[in-house]
């Protein structure tokens, strides 16, 4: 790896990537993929909280976001598809002291593992989920999912998607997450500050960044280049903090609606379990 | 200088101060052009030559332009770029 810069130093070392396993850089991530800046602003998060790493898990579904889990320097599990979030509350009902970190796709996260989200956010069961969404299947071949704008050509949709898609942070805010905001990826240091909230927050946590997949979705539907879409991003997001979830925009032709949308407090619920079994053992 | 009224001529010239580096890992480029074109103060530009992989990274037209910002760092996707503040030392 060489370095360098017109002004000095060589040989230097990325200050986060110490929170990363270097022997797995460069990522397998396509070239001007969002996914690389979601795990950059995730330990920019880690680094500035100067995050505890023996408390931290980071688990993960099945996905080229997926893969994310296995780019940390921190005990983690790549699980089976759809299953992060029930693998997340195992950690945290055997060792509250631990903070899990759900990093998956919005296919793993609201197809297949659907009901996983919106239970565990119903328990508020302490955890933060980092969804990037993509709008489909990136890994297996760009086929329609839960995110899918109507209309969208993806492999599986190629007259156009049908159905109707999730708006995540809508989800998320009346399932129960004590924190819920959407970012694009261009907003990365809003979405590392997001992070560093979350991570810091008692409760389920959710963040959903919207990313470019410029292999599939970006090429399917003519958007051009990834860097083509972080500019369509400049062009239409705004930020609307604390405005209703439920009309928070995400269209490509419009507007897409950032900013944290829900921020509150509730009781968790590993320390609503140990509670009650303190009362019972008085008993 | 003996005299006491006697004294070197106060620098009129004001110094150029660099406070930020800027670190480039070529090779781990994949030369999205992300930190370039959206850095705010235009103090990066594409170079013209590729690293190994055929990617073209960033190079450093003009520090002096830089704030600090870090916004380059945060969206490259491919830790191959950071913002490193210099040492008083070193200015
Ligand atoms: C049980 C099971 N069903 C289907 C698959 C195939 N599969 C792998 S990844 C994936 C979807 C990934 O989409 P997403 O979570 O959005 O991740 P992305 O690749 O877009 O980041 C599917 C359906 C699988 N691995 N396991
Ligand atoms: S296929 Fe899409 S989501 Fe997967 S790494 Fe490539 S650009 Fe990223
Ligand atoms: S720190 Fe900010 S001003 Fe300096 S090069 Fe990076 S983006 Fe540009
Ligand atoms: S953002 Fe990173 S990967 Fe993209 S061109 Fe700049 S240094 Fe290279
Ligand atoms: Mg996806």
């Amino acid at each position: 790896m060489t370095a360098t810069t017109q002004s000095k130093p060589s040989q230097e070392e990325h200050p986060i990537t110490r929170y990363v396993r270097k022997d797995r850089i460069p990522h397998i991530y396509c070239p001007a993929c969002g996914i690389g800046i979601v795990l950059t602003a995730f330990a920019t998060a880690l680094d500035n909280l100067k995050f505890d790493i023996d408390k931290l898990t980071v688990v993960s579904g099945i996905g080229c976001t997926g893969r994310a889990s296995g780019y940390f320097e921190a005990d983690g599990f790549h699980t089976t598809h759809g299953r992060p979030i029930p693998f997340a509350t195992g950690v945290k009902v055997a060792n509250p002291e631990l903070k899990p970190v759900v990093i998956s796709g919005d296919g793993d996260l609201f197809a297949i593992g659907g009901n996983h989200f919106i239970h565990a956010a119903r328990r508020n069961v302490d955890m933060l989920v980092l969804c990037i969404n993509n709008f489909m299947y990136g890994m297996t071949g760009g086929q329609q999912g839960p995110t899918t704008p109507t209309g969208a050509i993806t492999s599986t949709t190629r007259f156009g998607n049908i159905e109707n898609p999730f708006n995540l942070v809508s989800l998320a805010a009346s399932a129960g997450a004590v924190y819920v905001a959407r970012w694009t990826v261009l907003h990365a240091r809003r979405l590392a500050k997001s992070i560093e909230k979350a991570l810091q927050k008692d409760g389920f946590t959710f963040i959903e960044a919207v990313s470019p997949c410029p292999t599939l979705y970006d090429r399917h539907n003519r958007f051009g280049s990834g860097l083509d879409v972080l500019k369509l991003y400049k062009e239409i997001s705004v930020i609307r903090n604390f405005s209703d979830p439920m009309k928070a925009e995400i269209d490509y032709s419009t507007r897409i609606v950032c900013g944290e949308f829900v921020d509150e407090e509730k009781p968790e619920f590993t320390q609503r379990l140990a509670e009650q079994s303190a009362r019972l053992q008085k008993r | 200088m003996s005299s006491r009224t006697e004294r070197a001529p106060i620098t009129q010239e004001k110094e150029t101060v660099q406070t930020w580096d800027i670190i480039i890992l070529e090779e781990v480029c994949k030369g999205c052009a992300f930190c370039h074109t959206f850095c705010p103060r235009d103090v990066l530009e594409q170079s013209d030559t590729f690293n190994a992989k055929g990617h073209y990274p960033p190079r450093v037209k003009a520090i002096e332009r830089c704030v600090g910002c870090k916004l380059c760092e945060a969206v490259c996707p491919d830790f191959a770029i950071f913002v490193k503040e210099r040492s008083p030392s070193k200015r």
